[in-house]
């Protein structure tokens, strides 16, 4: 096997690593939509679907099939070529992004310096495709969704790259992998407790970023029926699900990667080693994500959605002050080398 | 090297294919996103020369944020394009003068004199460990301190400057605070459910006489 | 002063939301009562008011005597009725049509029926796969009737303590 893996030419070995990446995410963003439902079906006293296959296990496939058989519409005076680039720009920065995440000690497609200003650099590039799916729509309610959601993005943006700002100076690194070895020890080392403020910040700009309740303005059914989406149908509109669905478990991953210790484990190694289910490893990144996905869902359903100008003083006058605090307070902490995370 | 170049090659055709569109297309939404694709095309130019930080802030900084605002702005517009049409062929000669005297200006900096191979060699190659972010910060934070305080106070001074034009407090507004507005509290701020006990019912009149005499008033 | 504090610290510590969160989490274990539908049903009253039927005496002489009661109660204006004396004298409908279009479904047309004819059933699973099928002829009604007297009756007789 390995023989023949390293006999492959260099291309076809990053595209199938890619591969690899990629088909399990999109499984997961399929099934993480039947998850939703369900999740939130039980805590509103439902079930959820329950028809398709056993307990409803085969309802994306479903989904996935009708979607796929639907005509896409193209509204009158819409432009053409954006209208269809749209989807595809929202979806594309939240797959490129897994490039540099690494998912264990040294399980990396790309293992780069620069990690997390290029995850930053991506996610921002994400608003692109609700701008042009507002405008190219043709639509009133779509124009005002993009531009509830592009103001709503760039100002959230600033924060989020605030507390990404505090994770790179306690760990004095921008890659990723160092990041997450920067945060070894035992749970209390891991960044959520030296930079709670920052961690909760960074989550809940992350409902921002992907426009997810209590921050979905952008799609504000009840007010403008579903936003910067309104006129997209079939194909089209589920690579739009297929991208916010994304971005969701790249946040998810993310704030597990920068503030949960990645794929470390929470029990101190002594008592482990050895052991594979308790020692650090792949696992248990997957269930930190999984922890910070379920969150998105629970607050779904628990929140009413924001007021537009909550949520601009939320971003501008709270959350920013907020962060600009406490990386100086991180600034100090590390210089002068408070223990007993930075005694070292 | 090979693929490197091509690589080079491909880049530099779209960007000057895409700077191209930005000043010829006629919708000034597209022109807005071929720029979009310029400002990459030369990130990746960039990341070509191994400054993958500058690159990707290029990104960061220019497409993700610069770029979305001017696209705000001009998806609010409502843009006449026959008046600016008229108006281009009467502010030609002008134009033309300020383009010349560019050009010329360009010329002399970067003319054929100092532009090929021989004045900018390759960079030379870094081990693995060299941190292209680390050297710039430290270049920045040491020989380069005074002209990065100084922008960052004309910097200071711009949103200060923009705070202020923007900020007017008008008394007349029924505007509500929402930063006063969360602070609502259950008891004494909002509305109140007082309960009140019901009349008890009154005993229907028997046998007393005053009873009857009050029913009739 | 120190009411401002305490909002500040109250706001920054996100109590609220941990309450709401602490409502929902606890309404993930609840047990559910959703009802399979075609599986399990929810429970009728006799009182429901479902599709429309025209009943028959025991002897099977319809009971309906054209007296155009509820054509005049119906609000929805969905009853038509034409009436001409039969080959024996007696008074009775050569036509009568409900437009389940205009229905309202209010059962004014059973309570102002002085014979118990024009009846609402329990039955609520039917569709229309034709046009002009939503317009309920009498043979329909009739047919619907005796199809359902059974439980026509049972419905009843629950009810009539209460009337």
């Amino acid at each position: 096997m390995i023989e023949l893996w390293n006999s492959l030419p260099e291309v076809i070995r990053i595209l199938l690593k890619i591969v690899v990446i990629l088909a399990p995410l999109m499984g997961l963003v399929a099934y993480y939509t039947l998850a939703e439902r369900k999740i939130i079906g039980y805590m509103q006293i439902r079930i959820g679907p329950n028809r398709v296959g056993p307990r409803g296990l085969l309802q994306p496939i479903a989904d996935a099939v009708k979607l796929m058989f639907k005509e896409i519409i193209l509204p009158t005076r819409a432009d053409k070529t954006l209208f269809i680039i749209a989807p595809l720009l929202t979806l594309a920065p939240a797959l490129a992004a897994w490039a540099v995440f690494p998912f264990d000690e040294n399980l990396v497609l790309a293992d780069i310096n620069a990690g997390l200003l290029y995850i930053l650099a991506l996610t921002s590039l994400g608003v692109y495709g609700v701008i042009i799916a507002g405008w190219a729509s043709n639509s009133k309610y779509a124009l005002l969704g993009a531009l509830r959601s592009g103001a709503q993005i760039v100002a959230y943006e600033i924060a989020m790259g605030f507390a990404l700002v505090g994770v790179l100076v306690a760990a004095g690194s921008l890659n990723l992998g160092d990041i997450v070895r920067a945060q070894s020890g035992n749970v209390f080392t891991w960044f959520w407790l030296p930079l709670l403020p920052l961690f909760l910040i960074y989550f809940i700009s992350g409902l921002a970023e992907t426009n997810r309740a209590p921050f979905d303005v952008a799609e504000g059914e009840s007010e403008i029926v579903a936003g910067f989406h309104v006129e997209y149908s079939g194909m089209t509109f589920a690579v739009f699900f297929l991208g916010e669905y994304a971005n969701m478990i790249l946040i998810s991953a993310l704030s597990a990667t920068l503030f949960l210790g990645g794929w470390l484990s929470p029990l101190p190694a002594a008592w482990v080693e050895g052991v594979f289910p308790l020692d650090s490893g792949f696992h248990w990144l997957l269930l930190k994500t999984f922890f910070f996905m379920f969150l998105f869902l629970w607050f779904r359903a628990t929140f009413p959605r924001y007021r537009y100008d909550q949520i601009m003083r939320l971003g501008w006058k709270v959350f920013i002050p907020i962060t600009i605090v406490w990386i100086l307070v991180v600034g100090l902490a590390v210089v002068y080398k408070l223990p007993p995370w930075w005694s070292a | 090297m090979g693929f490197e170049k091509f690589l080079f090659y491909v880049l530099a055709a779209t960007l000057i294919a895409a700077a191209g569109m930005v000043v010829t297309r006629r919708n000034p939404v597209h022109a807005v996103l071929f720029l979009v694709v310029a400002f990459f095309s030369s990130a990746m130019l960039w990341m070509l020369l191994e400054a993958e930080f500058l690159a990707i802030s290029l990104v960061l900084v220019y497409v993700g944020a610069v770029l979305v605002l001017f696209l705000f702005v001009i998806m609010m517009l409502d843009v006449d394009i026959a008046t600016l049409k008229a108006q281009f062929i009467r502010h030609l000669p002008l134009a033309l003068v300020v383009g010349v005297i560019m050009l010329v200006e360009i010329f002399l900096v970067v003319g054929p004199g100092n532009f090929g191979g021989e004045s900018f060699p390759n960079p030379a190659p870094q081990g693995p460990d060299y941190n292209n972010t680390r050297e710039l910060g430290l270049l920045l934070y040491s020989s380069y301190l005074y002209p990065f305080e100084i922008a960052a106070v004309i910097l200071l001074v711009a949103i200060v400057a923009a705070i202020r034009l923007t900020l007017r407090h008008r008394p007349d507004t029924k505007y509500l605070d929402p930063s006063k507005q969360v602070y609502v509290r259950k008891g004494p701020d909002r509305v109140q459910l007082i309960r009140v006990p019901p009349e008890p019912r009154r005993v229907p009149p028997t046998a007393t006489p005053t009873s009857g005499v009050e029913d009739e008033a | 002063m120190l009411q401002t504090m305490r909002d500040y610290l109250r706001s920054l510590l996100l109590l609220e939301l941990f309450q709401g969160l602490g409502v929902t989490g606890r309404y993930l274990f609840k047990t559910k009562f959703t009802v399979q539908y075609p599986e399990e049903k929810a429970p009728l009253s006799p009182r429901f008011r479902g599709l429309h039927a025209l009943r028959r005496y025991e002897n099977g002489e319809e009971r309906c005597i054209a007296c155009k009661l509820c054509e005049a109660t119906c609000p929805a204006l969905a009853i038509t009725i034409e009436a001409e004396p039969r080959a024996d004298g007696s008074r009775r409908t050569t036509r009568y049509d409900i437009d389940l279009f205009k229905c309202i479904f209010c059962g004014f047309c059973e309570e102002s029926c002085p014979v118990d004819s024009i009846v609402e059933t329990s039955c609520y699973e039917y569709c229309f796969e034709q046009r002009g099928e939503h317009i309920m002829t009498k043979e329909r009604l009739l047919a619907i009737g005796d199809q359902y007297e059974a439980e026509i009756a049972a419905a009843r007789a629950a009810d009539a303590p209460y009337r």
